[in-house]
């Protein structure tokens, strides 16, 4: 970086009651943004609590004269299609299996909660002008960021201690139960830094979710190489490099690392010390990187042209982690059989998964369906644009020009149609290159899992015809369509496990979806996901169409 | 004469506010229409039923001799609309937000564009997020004037720009209209209605509280005598002419305020006393606004 001149000192800015470090007024914004929050935070750290809590109890109640795991189950747990997802089990006793799913998933959400707190209160506000109105009254400079942060760091600790207090009473080991604390203290602490530093560098929302998601993308897929990795492999240390990593190091219920949280408490400092610098580079709406001049002339002539380059920054990048994704399956894919030749362990994998087939094919089904939950999360971010496009009135200049309503947000869902099958295909694709070239039927292989992954999409078009509705008929609980698109993550995930009622589990379009490759292909359920799909978009359309805009 | 809006008895509530109640409002074609009203009054939800974005509760509207709710495809391609806070797409420029919005519209017209963003002084390679508040407003309003059409639908247009674009946005209009265009210009700021406007509506909680030419309205207000007088006159002489009110009378002095109207008769009895000097103060444009704007309903003096 090019030499700075010294920043500015707080207290020159105009600051009504300068106070030295420009953090006048923190409490206050801080108050302001607990409150704003005050549904968000307490019921996202409950969950993961008793996310973790409850589906460790399920367990014991499943096995209850287990104390550990036998022998037989080691290699179970040690395949890499698992390892990759979850993290490596931290040992054999019952402790580690009875919390194996969700150590790490739940460090990821505690990670996506420190992430829109931070943003919510940074970015989103500065974006919206809101920050301006703040910095004018009796706000220091740093204060908005100050308050983010310290209510970031409050979101991880609650999550954190309630967590503790609820593993411990739910019979859990407690040195244990703290380590996962710990666990989730480091990923959690790390995305509050992450995120501040990210929304200092660019100057849009939609930039600080790029940068902060996609680190959160790539801290995971690293660790996911490097504990996968070969024992004797260097890659093995790649799990040091990223923050998921460290979490997983800690190995809650087995050898309980501590010492690990100094490493995400380090990071936590260092960032946020990096975003505060970099705040006082910046000016206030502006970010780091600096924005470029374009061409001053468009193409574009038709609204769904519009929607597709507005959509294009977020497709190209889901694009390159589908890709990214679609190796690391392939990949991993030649081990797996390799790792699991009892028919227990078979047995074993298909109730944590699919129904028949191969192992390898197994494997597969398992990994193409979490794809698809992650497309769906793709074709809903692309719909509920349609949202913020009305609530920033940009929408209302479109459609004060000859383009119908319907036809605006039709442009909208093909492009998250189109989209989200686009990203699924190419992984599944890619995934079968790779493996395909292991196995040596590189044409077969892809043919199976591309086919596999297009026997998803009605799953994924269900998540998105709910978001459509949500938005068409009732806009201000556009966001609701992610707590459905979670609810069926955990459906599935913990459906079973949980002992929940089959029509509760049913509830998830993803429980219908037939186990390809390797299982029967049955129609059915694709067909009346499908006709359903159809059913709730009509009905957001109609509704969309019927109200007030804007 | 045709009209380009016809807006009666329009209703609209949101939830318990009642935003429209029963407002009248008729735009004649080829003029430009001053649409005035203190905050919350209900003009920038009039202009969202004109431009079919929001649905009327009751009562009728008229656009350019379509029904704005159902016609939309046919009415936009003949109107355009700038809001008085423009959202740009962070990621586009401004010239592309223009190109995109007039073909969109129908067609960028070649000329106006590149003459529009000259006279506006825009940078049309800035990317929407680093726009000033000012220069949002100008991409927004060189879009609107760079595609064909008759009916330009302005909601505090000019809010952030500074006084030498003002001047360029007064005359553009001007230019819009004497070419044939129809146009309905909400705004606060006065200087501007008055040098661009034909004529005004002025709306106060959701209805019609006045409207017709400037001149009109000024005729309704109250002009201020101040006189000097060879011969003084008695209070009560001056208080029972008709229309005259707020009498002072002290030694040769005397002030009064008048109805228009009546401004004859007063000068006369005055004359009649021998006028030393004499000044008259019609209503500035801020007290006539000012007095309309706090009335409930029009009172005719
Ligand atoms: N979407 C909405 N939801 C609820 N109330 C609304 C909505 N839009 C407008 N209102 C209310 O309707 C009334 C009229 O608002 P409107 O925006 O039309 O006023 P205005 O005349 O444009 O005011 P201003 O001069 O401040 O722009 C106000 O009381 C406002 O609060
Ligand atoms: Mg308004």
């Amino acid at each position: 970086m090019t030499t700075v001149a010294p920043a500015p000192s707080p207290t020159a800015r105009p600051a009504p009651r300068a106070a030295g470090a420009g953090l006048t007024g923190t409490l206050s914004l801080l108050r302001l943004a607990a409150r704003r929050d005050r549904v968000l935070v307490p019921v996202s750290a409950f969950g993961l609590a008793a996310f973790a809590a409850l589906s460790a109890q399920a367990t014991f109640a499943l096995f209850p004269d287990l104390r550990s795991a036998q022998e037989s189950m080691a290699p179970t747990l040690a395949n890499p299609a698992l390892v990759a997802m979850y993290g490596p089990i931290s040992s054999l006793g019952i402790d580690s299996i009875a919390t194996f799913k969700s150590v790490l998933l739940g460090g990821v959400f505690l990670a996506l909660l420190a992430y829109v707190v931070v943003r919510r209160h940074t970015r989103t506000e500065e974006e919206a002008g809101r920050l301006e109105l703040l910095g004018a009254g009796v706000v220091g400079r740093r204060a908005t960021l100050a308050a983010a942060v310290l209510l970031g760091t409050a979101a991880v600790l609650l999550t954190v201690v309630l967590t503790v207090g609820w593993s411990i009473g739910v019979g859990l080991d407690p040195a244990g139960s703290v380590a996962l604390g710990v666990c989730w203290l480091v990923i959690g602490l790390s995305w509050v830094g992450v995120t501040a530093v990210a929304a200092q560098l660019t100057s849009s929302t939609r930039g600080t979710a790029g940068w902060s998601l996609g680190a959160l993308a790539v801290a995971f897929l690293v660790r996911a190489v490097g504990d996968t990795a070969a024992a004797d492999s260097p890659a093995r240390f790649l799990s040091w490099l990223s923050p998921l990593g460290w979490g997983v190091k800690v190995s809650a219920f087995g050898e309980n690392r501590y010492w690990v949280a100094a490493l995400g408490i380090a990071l936590y400092a260092v960032l946020v010390a990096v975003a505060f610098s970099l705040l006082e580079r910046r000016d206030l709406g502006a970010g780091v990187l600096p924005s470029r001049a374009g061409h001053d002339r468009s193409r574009i002539g038709t609204a769904g042209a519009l929607t597709r380059r507005l959509a294009r920054g977020t497709f190209v990048g889901w694009l390159v982690a589908y890709v990214v994704l679609g190796v690391v399956l392939g990949s991993i894919a030649g081990s797996v059989e390799t790792f699991i030749d009892s028919p227990e362990v078979a047995d074993m994998l298909r109730a944590l998964g699919g129904e028949a087939g191969s192992v390898t094919d197994l494997y597969f089904s398992t990994e193409l369906h979490f794809a698809a939950i992650g497309a769906s999360a793709l074709s809903i971010a692309l719909v509920t644009r349609m949202y913020t496009e009305e609530t920033t009135t940009r929408a209302e200049a479109v459609l004060a020009t000859p383009v119908r309503r319907v036809a605006w947000a039709l442009g909208h869902v093909a492009v998250a149609v189109v989209a989200s099958a686009l990203v699924l295909l190419v992984s599944a694709t890619v995934a079968g290159l790779v493996h395909g070239a292991d196995a040596g039927d590189v044409g077969g292989t892809v043919t199976r899992l591309a086919g596999a992954a297009l026997s998803t999409l009605p799953a994924v078009w269900v998540a998105l015809a709910v978001a459509l509705l949500l938005y068409g008929a009732l806009p201000r609980f556009t966001g609701l369509a992610w707590a459905a698109l979670i609810v069926f993550l955990l459906l599935g995930e913990f459906g079973d496990l949980l002992d929940l009622p089959g029509w509760l589990v049913d509830l998830s379009p993803f429980t219908h979806l037939p186990a390809l490759p390797g299982g029967t292909l049955t129609w059915m359920p694709l067909v009346a996901l499908t006709a359903f799909a159809v059913a709730v978009g009509a009905a957001g359309l109609a509704a969309l169409r019927r109200r007030d805009f804007g | 004469m045709t009209s380009a809006i016809q807006v009666q008895g329009l209703h609209k509530s949101f939830g318990r506010t009642v935003a429209l109640d029963g407002l009248d409002l008729e735009v004649t074609t080829g003029e430009i229409h001053g649409f005035l009203g203190p905050n919350g009054a209900g003009k920038s939800t009039t202009l969202r039923i004109l431009l079919g974005l929001l649905r009327s509760d009751g009562g009728d509207a008229t656009l350019l001799g379509g029904d704005p709710w159902r016609e939309v495809e046919a009415l936009h391609r003949r109107l355009a609309y700038v809001p008085g806070d423009v959202a740009l797409w962070p990621n586009l420029t401004g010239g592309e937000a223009i190109d995109v919005l007039a073909r969109l519209r129908g067609g960028v017209d070649e000329k106006r564009r590149a003459s529009m963003i000259e006279r506006f002084d825009l940078d049309p390679t800035k990317k929407g997020r680093s726009y000033s508040k000012g220069n949002r407003q100008k991409v927004a309003l060189v879009a609107a004037l760079s595609s064909d059409v008759e009916l330009l639908l302005l909601d505090e247009p000019t809010s952030g720009l500074d006084p030498l674009m003002e001047a360029v946005f007064r005359e553009v209009v001007h230019e819009f209209r004497e070419a044939g265009g129809t146009v309905l210009l909400s705004s606060h700021i006065l200087s501007e209605v008055e040098q661009v406007c034909d004529r005004v509506s002025i709306i106060r909680e959701g209805r019609n509280v006045e409207s017709g030419t400037l001149t009109q309205l000024r005729r309704l207000s109250r002009t201020t005598v101040r006189a000097t007088l060879a011969h003084p006159v008695g209070a009560a002489q001056v208080e029972s002419l008709p229309g005259v009110a707020d009498v002072t009378v002290s030694g040769d002095h005397v002030a009064c305020t008048v109805g228009s109207d009546y401004l004859g008769r007063l000068l006369e009895l005055l004359g009649a006393h021998g006028i030393t000097a004499l000044t008259s103060a019609p209503p500035t444009l801020e007290e006539l606004f000012m007095e309309q704007y706090r009335r409930a309903s029009a009172v005719a003096p």
